[in-house]
C-alpha cells in the first residue's frame, strides 16, 4: 500500500504531473538553456538538487511556519540553497558554470519549485516530500536533456558536444556526430526553435497518453467519453 | 497579544535569514578558493593558448597594466594589457582589446602583440553575435581567427587590412562580414596603439589590482 503510493507520487513527476510538460512551470530557464543537451543536463540537475533540498527543508518546518509568513520562509529556503549550488558549481564546473551563467541564480526564481513547496511539501511529511522532490526535478531534469538534445540534434548534427565541460576531459567519447558535415539549422538553436520544439514534445506527449487511453478502454464495449 | 503573536513570527522569519545566511556563508568560505583557483586557471590558459609557456618566465596574470584609449582599444574604460617577458626583456603584450562594432554589440577580444610588432594570435573571449552565423570567429568554431597570426602594422599594408568584400585579405563568410570587420579593425587599432605606445606599455608600472579576468 505505501509503496502504492511512493509509485503514484513518482509517476505524477515524471510524466502524469510533469513539471515542463504538464505543469508549464519554469520556462524561462528551460527555454534559454536547452539549447545543447549538456546545456540541459547542467542545469537540470542544480534544479534536481535545489528541488530536493527544498522540499525536504520545507516539510521538516512545515509546522514551525506560521501562514503569514510561509511564501518568505520558502523563498529564503530556496534562494540559500540556490546560491550554494551556484558557489559550488562555479568551484567544481568552472566552464559549465560560465556557460549557465545568470541562469543559475534564476532558479530562484522558477516557480516550479516555489509551486511544489507550497502544494505538495508544506502538506506532506518528510519521506514523501523527498521522493516528490527528486521525481519532480527528474521529469523538469529530462525534459531538459530530452528538448536540449533534440534542439541540439536539429541545429548541429550533434548530441552532447561539449560533454567534457560536464565529466572532464576523459568525455569527448560522449559526443556523437550524428550528422556529419551537417551545415546546422539555425532556428533550432534560437529561442523561437525552443518554443516550437516544446510545442511538438508537448504533443508527442499527449499522443502517447491519448494512445493509451485508447488501449484501456477499448475492452469497454463503448469508448467512455473524457468527463473532464 | 496580536503584537506577541506578531513579533513571534517575525523571530521565525529571522531565524530563517540566519540559517540561510550561516549555509550561503559556509558554502562561499569553502569555495572561494577554489573558484579564485579556477578563475586563475582559465585565465592562465587563456593567455598560454596565445604566448605558450616557454616564451616568458614572468608572471602573465600579475604583470598587467590598464591603458585608456578608446579610439584604439575600443572602450572607454581602462583595458587590461598583460605583459610577457623573458630574462626582463619584453617578449608580448596581451591586450584585452574590445571591438565595439560587432554585429550585436561588444565583441570581447584577446590580441597579442610580439615585441617585433607581428601578431602572436588573436582570441575571441566574449561575444552576442548570431550563433551558426557570426560565430565562426571562436576559435573552437573555425580557424578563421588564425588567420592573424603572423600579421603585423605592414603585412599586409594598411589598405588591405580589411575583409575581402572591402578589398582586404582577411576572408569572411556570406552573409556575415559586420562581424570580421569589426574585429580587424580591432586588431589593426591594437596594433598601431602598440607601435606609438610600447615602452610606456612594457615600462609602465603594473596594475594595483589584478583582476581574475580581462574583462572585469
Amino acid at each position: 500500500m505505501a509503496n502504492q503510493h511512493y509509485i503514484g507520487i513518482a509517476q505524477d513527476g515524471l510524466w502524469k504531473n510533469n513539471l515542463i510538460f504538464v505543469q508549464m512551470l519554469g520556462l524561462c530557464p528551460l527555454l534559454a538553456v536547452s539549447n545543447t543537451a549538456i546545456n540541459g543536463l547542467g542545469l537540470g540537475l542544480a534544479t534536481l538538487l535545489v528541488l530536493t533540498c527544498s522540499n525536504v527543508t520545507v516539510s521538516l518546518i512545515r509546522n514551525l511556519v506560521r501562514p503569514e509568513v510561509r511564501v518568505s520562509v520558502f523563498v529564503v529556503v530556496i534562494a540559500s540553497f540556490v546560491t550554494a549550488i551556484d558557489l559550488a558549481m562555479n568551484a567544481f564546473l568552472f566552464e559549465l558554470h560560465h556557460i549557465l551563467g545568470i541562469f543559475i541564480p534564476l532558479i530562484v526564481t522558477n516557480c516550479g519549485i516555489i509551486g511544489r513547496a507550497e502544494a505538495f511539501a508544506s502538506k506532506h511529511n518528510v519521506a514523501e516530500s523527498l521522493v516528490d522532490g527528486i521525481m519532480m526535478g527528474s521529469g523538469f531534469l529530462i525534459a531538459l536533456v530530452v528538448l536540449g538534445a533534440v534542439r541540439e540534434l536539429i541545429g548541429m548534427g550533434t548530441i552532447f558536444s561539449q560533454a567534457h565541460l560536464m565529466f572532464g576531459e576523459g568525455a569527448h567519447w560522449l559526443t556523437l556526430h550524428v550528422i556529419e558535415d551537417y551545415r546546422g539549422f539555425l532556428l533550432a538553436i534560437l529561442p523561437p526553435g525552443a518554443f516550437i520544439c516544446l510545442g511538438f514534445l508537448v504533443a508527442l506527449k499527449n499522443l502517447l497518453d491519448q494512445r493509451k487511453a485508447q488501449r484501456v478502454n477499448k475492452p469497454a464495449v463503448e469508448p467512455i467519453p473524457a468527463a473532464e | 497579544m496580536i503584537l506577541k503573536y506578531m513579533i513571534t513570527t517575525g523571530m521565525i522569519l529571522g531565524a530563517f535569514a540566519i540559517v540561510g545566511t550561516s549555509l550561503v556563508a559556509v558554502t562561499n568560505s569553502g569555495t572561494q578558493e577554489r573558484i579564485a583557483e579556477a578563475k586563475r586557471q582559465a585565465l592562465a590558459e587563456t593567455l598560454h593558448a596565445l604566448i605558450p609557456p616557454e616564451r616568458h618566465d614572468n608572471d602573465l596574470a600579475t604583470d598587467t597594466i590598464d591603458i585608456t584609449a578608446p579610439e584604439f582599444l575600443g572602450s572607454k574604460k581602462p583595458v587590461r594589457v598583460y605583459r610577457a617577458r623573458k630574462t626582463g626583456l619584453p617578449i608580448a603584450a596581451l591586450f584585452a582589446t574590445i571591438a565595439p562594432d560587432g554585429y550585436s554589440g561588444e565583441i570581447k577580444l584577446l590580441v597579442a602583440v610580439n615585441a617585433d610588432g607581428s601578431i602572436a594570435g588573436v582570441r575571441v573571449l566574449a561575444h552576442r553575435e548570431t550563433p551558426g552565423l557570426g560565430d565562426f570567429i571562436e576559435e573552437s568554431k573555425s580557424d578563421w581567427i588564425k588567420g592573424f597570426d603572423g600579421k603585423s602594422l605592414f603585412n599586409p599594408v594598411e589598405k588591405h587590412w580589411k575583409v575581402r568584400k572591402d578589398g582586404g585579405v582577411f576572408d569572411h563568410t556570406t552573409g556575415a562580414t559586420i562581424t570580421p570587420r569589426a574585429i580587424v579593425k580591432a586588431v589593426y587599432n591594437t596594433l598601431s596603439y602598440f607601435r606609438q605606445h610600447q615602452s610606456e606599455i612594457f615600462n609602465g608600472p603594473a596594475a594595483a589590482t589584478p583582476e581574475a579576468t580581462p574583462h572585469g
